[in-house]
């Protein structure tokens, strides 16, 4: 009950320009691996509109972090994305290198998972925070300094001026965490990609993350999209969420109208293996996206499956004005 | 810091003892007589028989006789007196013989280690940039090549081609930089092959990781990100590769310094061992051994210079 309250909040937060920021349309992120190939994301559509956060949640391998990183084209090069991604009606795909740099780091940023990994050891946090300021602002640079001074204490980071100096591995998880979240919100984007924000972290960091998160998207009004696995966060921060299962979206609503009443029997398993809800885990596990099966791709898993499910591939389709699920035998 | 380096110097003495004891034991087991081969060598030529009352000379001179630990330890205890002993065949003293023929292969090895890591990081680095592209190939095929040739083979070659046919260097000699070119060419090329490897694998790894994406994810140019980020973490085991080369020259390149008659420390060990000349064996080995555990601990102090991980922790 907790969960659908804070998300109640959240929606009647939401911003009220409804301009749309980012709209994602049939966007296809293959792999080539060893000649087979690999379908990570896969028809996937969405939008988000100016100060949104959106949340995507999904098991681990479902593509979801390949999503984030499509949009800001930092895969490896053996990945394809076909599609479109329009970023304030503009092309992200058609852009040359050197237009999408400017756009990285200044209007989408990327907060990594693995605080612990996406550190460079041999640098100065500092100065890796620095380097993001003095790529995008014209400042001189003790002026720059200064500004990243200011974040860290905005982010409760004690002593800046001595943290500024530290290494990565001085510094916790949680300190990691906000070093980059500091990397991040250092110049003022328009959309901040968070992916798995709380992995690895306890449950009082947990909290402290969210806070922050949350308080960075309402004082900006920054858009986010918010890469989770985790139903509390995404309930806690976001607007709207939708699940990904095996690279597809598989339901999109209004966070509150997808927690009260999931629609998809994949959401609705999510939901009762919460701790809170009894623990009940879905049967079996994700299927690995080289072998999909065929038919619904959650069918082998779903205890509502019939034939149709193992014959054919269910669309997405509209339940109500904000509410999309792609199942033959939506829960009700 | 100064707790780490005692102890790294304290282990250095155990190293250097026990190699000298391997030496020493290990030389009562190669064929071939040890007064006869002294004999031979230092007084009357290699093509005389020696007779029994010059063996027996030889024996009661140089206390052959004596159990092997008591020789050993007449040896180390001379050794920490500070005496490194008296060659059988020039008959001066180890220390000055050492002292003469260091400074050629220090010379040779820092050199060709130089030319080797100047060489070896760019093509490491353009090689893992360009992964599976023709410049990866060719350099990797480059470096295949190379590590695959034997030094004499290389060496000689290049005499024929540099000094016979060109006419641009001079085939032997010591003391101007004309004659260093091929010993440091063959050297040389022979270690960046290996370091080239090292270095694009390091890089290759390097730029997977996640930190990578962070740096590029902020917008940074691709040249920012490969020097500023990937190439000095993928530097670390360079520096390895490279410290433990350097360290195995130190010891003198014993055919190199032959094919070229470079006056190095590898040659005055081979032409000790021929002759038995045991003080100057074992002084030849306490040198090599001193050199490479030396530069361990100098690479690995240099590489806490570049890691802070180890800088700052465990408490050095």
């Amino acid at each position: 009950m907790v969960l659908v309250q804070t998300a109640m909040e959240n929606s009647e937060q939401k911003a009220k320009t409804a301009e749309t920021l980012l709209e994602i349309r049939n966007l296809k992120t293959y792999f080539k691996i060893n000649g087979s190939i690999v379908k990570a994301v896969d028809n996937v559509s969405l939008k988000i509109i100016n100060g949104e956060i959106l949340g995507l949640i999904g098991e681990t391998g479902c593509g979801k972090s390949v999503l984030g990183l499509s949009i800001l084209r930092l895969l490896p090069e053996n990945a394809k994305i076909e599609g479109n991604l329009l970023f304030r009606g503009k092309e992200i795909l058609s852009l040359s290198k050197a237009e999408m740099r400017k756009l990285r780091g200044k209007e989408i940023v990327l907060i990594p998972q693995n605080p612990s990994t996406s550190l460079n050891p041999l640098m100065q946090i500092g100065c890796q925070v620095l380097e993001a300021v003095i790529r995008h602002h014209n400042l001189k640079k003790s002026e720059a300094v200064s500004k990243v001074l200011d974040l860290f204490s905005k982010l409760k980071l004690q002593e800046p001026p001595r943290k500024f100096r530290d290494f990565p591995h001085q510094l916790s998880g949680g300190m990691k965490q906000r070093v980059l979240m500091a990397m991040g919100v250092a110049c003022n984007p328009k959309l901040i990609i968070v992916d798995e924000p709380t992995k690895g972290l306890d449950a009082v960091l947990r909290i402290e993350v969210v806070r922050m998160l949350k308080e960075t998207a309402s004082a900006a009004g920054t858009s986010m999209l918010l890469i989770t696995h985790d139903f509390s966060v995404a309930a806690a921060l976001a607007h709207r969420i939708a699940v990904m299962y095996a690279g597809e979206i598989v339901e999109m609503g209004k966070t509150a109208a997808v927690l009260r009443n999931p629609r998809h029997p994949y959401t609705a398993g999510l939901l009762n293996s919460l701790p809170g809800k009894g623990f009940n885990p879905i049967p079996g596990s994700s299927p690995s996206i080289i072998s999909l099966p065929e038919g619904c791709r959650f069918h082998p898993r779903c205890s509502r499956a019939n034939m149709k499910c193992t014959a054919s591939h269910p669309e997405l389709v509209k339940l109500n004005d904000d509410h999309f699920v792609r199942c033959f035998n939506v829960c009700f | 810091m100064l707790l780490y380096i005692s102890k790294r110097l304290a282990a250095t003495v155990l190293v250097i003892v026990a190699a000298s004891m391997l030496t020493f034991l290990i030389l009562n087991l190669i064929p071939g007589v040890t007064p006869i081969m002294i004999l031979k060598y230092a007084f009357i030529g290699l093509e005389e028989v020696p007779n029994d009352s010059e063996i027996a000379t030889i024996i009661e001179r140089f206390n052959l006789n004596d159990p092997l630990y008591k020789q050993y330890f007449r040896w180390l205890m001379e050794v920490l007196g500070g005496n490194l002993g008296t060659s059988y065949v020039y008959g001066l003293p180890v220390s000055t013989l050492l002292l003469s023929k260091l400074p050629a292969t220090v010379l040779l090895a820092a050199t060709s280690t130089v030319f080797s890591l100047v060489i070896s990081i760019p093509l490491g680095i353009v090689s893992a940039i360009n992964r599976n592209t023709l410049i990866d190939h060719f350099c990797r095929l480059g470096s295949l090549f190379f590590v695959s040739m034997p030094n004499f083979w290389l060496g000689l070659i290049l005499i024929i081609i540099f000094s016979l046919k060109l006419d641009l260097f001079p085939v032997t000699g010591y003391g101007k930089l004309e004659h260093l070119v091929l010993p440091c060419l063959t050297l040389g090329s022979g270690m960046a092959a290996v370091t080239t490897r090292v270095m694009r694998s390091s890089m290759l790894e390097v730029l997977n990781q996640d930190y990578i994406i962070t740096a590029r994810a902020k917008g940074l140019s691709e040249t920012i990100v490969i020097f500023r980020h990937a190439v000095r973490n993928a530097l670390l085991p360079v520096i390895t590769v490279a410290g433990l080369q350097f360290g195995h020259l130190l010891g003198g390149s014993v055919i190199v310094e032959t094919v070229f008659s470079w006056p190095g420390v590898g040659k005055l060990l081979v032409d000790s061992i021929l002759a038995r000349d045991i003080p100057l064996i074992q002084g030849c080995i306490l040198l090599i051994a001193t050199a490479y555990a030396l530069i361990n601990l100098f690479v690995d102090l240099f590489y806490a210079l570049l890691d802070p991980k180890i800088r700052y922790g465990r408490g050095l």
